[in-house]
């Protein structure tokens, strides 16, 4: 049998930057049916991503992003993230992600025939997910 | 002296020329600079989206997806991203004589043309050839809604089977004082030469294979469509750039030839009319 990578390269690109790239020990993802955590010596995986946060650990240190729609391919020594948006918890702004989502609470609270409910949960969602990760800064 | 005049005229003609397109020269610089900064931003992505893509194509089942299939080679759509205006040097030229070389090397093929850009466009309907589709003026903004425009049309006769191969033909921009001319094959989606001993592996997919795939796959196509247009508009404000730059300076050159004539012809001429009054003066 083939010996097992020690290690992940971790690859996390949007359409406007690269976010980062790294060797790390272990990947949190948080895949469409749940989160999925990585390992080296994962079995290849194609997953797609959807809200919520990434987690890595990098010489026994946790690290977070967090994340919003995209895919991942997972190798045994590699992951690599496509996503739309992806943000360093320094460069979340807490306090308008609180307001987001106290604005989303009240769209599903009083909802009338036209609210929107699919977009008020995504925002929503989105808004939770940020607030989680921001205040790891 | 009517010649004396007619020089006055044409450096003042050369004068107003040159502030044209040093004009010019600075309006490109400017789009170069923010379409430069888009590109920069969404190469990683682009280039990602390939490495997985033909890792993918690579590995997985051919079966599992249309857009995943080999098929022949018969009938090749090749999109050709060329400018909507001129004044940018060989930009468009050498995009044009590019794409025609490539119908002449594929000549028993059945090869049709999406144009992007109206000096393409131009060219290939005067000369009558197979173009399927056609799109004008969209550089002005670029959205990503063109692209997926373009690619919904090229996805759907690839998976009616219409379709064997896409190239897609632009200039890509390298630099402020170079473009390359890249040709580049998208479908069917391009396979890694596997590492010896390495066979297929199996994904796991999660969804589903072809979930994940009717989603990825045209998004890819769409992605290429979408950077290929950035890298063109960039390479043209750059192209336009250095043309201008040029231009600015041949007029400067003329309007220096043109002074130091003039003022051969006028010193000529104040030499005789002083040679003239001495000898009028001499004869008294």
């Amino acid at each position: 049998m083939n010996k097992l990578p020690d290690r992940l390269v971790l690859e996390i690109v949007t359409p406007e930057r690269q976010v980062i790239k790294a060797v790390v020990d272990e990947v949190v993802l948080p895949g469409t049916m749940g989160y999925l955590g990585i390992l080296p010596g994962h079995t290849p995986l194609l997953t797609t991503l959807s809200i919520g946060t990434v987690t890595y650990r990098q010489k026994g240190k946790k690290f977070y992003l967090f994340l919003s729609e995209g895919f991942a391919e997972i190798l045994p020594d590699r992951v690599i993230v496509l996503a739309e948006v992806v943000e360093k918890p320094e460069e979340i702004d807490v306090e308008r992600a609180k307001l987001a989502k106290e604005r989303a609470e009240k769209r599903l609270a009083d909802k009338g025939r036209e609210t929107n409910v699919d977009r008020a949960m995504t925002s929503l969602k989105r808004a939770i997910a940020r607030i989680d990760v921001g205040i790891r800064h | 002296m009517p010649v004396l005049i007619d020089l006055r005229r044409r450096i003042r003609s050369v004068r107003s020329t040159r502030q044209l397109t040093r004009a010019m020269k600075l309006v490109a610089a400017a789009k170069v600079k923010k379409a430069q900064e888009q590109i920069f931003k969404s190469r990683p992505y682009a280039k990602k989206m390939i490495e997985v893509l033909s890792s993918l194509a690579t590995r997985a089942n051919p079966d599992e997806h249309p857009l995943l299939k080999i098929k022949g080679d018969q009938n090749i759509d090749l999109l050709v991203i060329t400018a909507d205006k001129g004044l940018c040097g060989a930009f468009n030229s050498n995009i044009i004589k590019q794409a025609v070389t490539f119908m002449e090397e594929n000549k028993n093929k059945n090869v049709r043309l999406h144009l992007i850009g109206k000096k393409g466009y131009d060219f290939f309907r005067k000369r009558r050839y197979n173009i399927k589709s056609h799109q004008i003026n969209i550089f002005r903004k670029i959205t990503f809604k063109h692209a997926i425009d373009l690619s919904h049309n090229i996805i759907a006769s690839y998976t009616e089977g219409n379709l064997d191969a896409l190239y897609l033909l632009y200039n890509e921009y390298k630099s402020a004082l170079q473009q390359n001319i890249i040709i580049e094959k998208l479908l069917p989606i391009e396979r890694l030469k596997l590492p010896e001993k390495e066979t297929a592996i199996d994904y796991i997919y999660e969804p589903e294979a072809y979930v994940i795939f009717d989603i990825l796959l045209p998004h890819f196509i769409e992605i290429e469509i979408y950077h290929a247009l950035l890298e063109s508009s960039a390479a043209e404000h750059a192209a336009r750039m250095a043309a201008m730059e040029l231009a600015t300076k041949n007029a400067e050159e003329m309007i220096d030839r043109l002074t130091l004539v003039m003022n051969k012809i006028r010193q000529a001429s104040i030499t005789k009319d002083i040679i003239e009054i001495v000898g009028a003066a001499e004869a008294l």
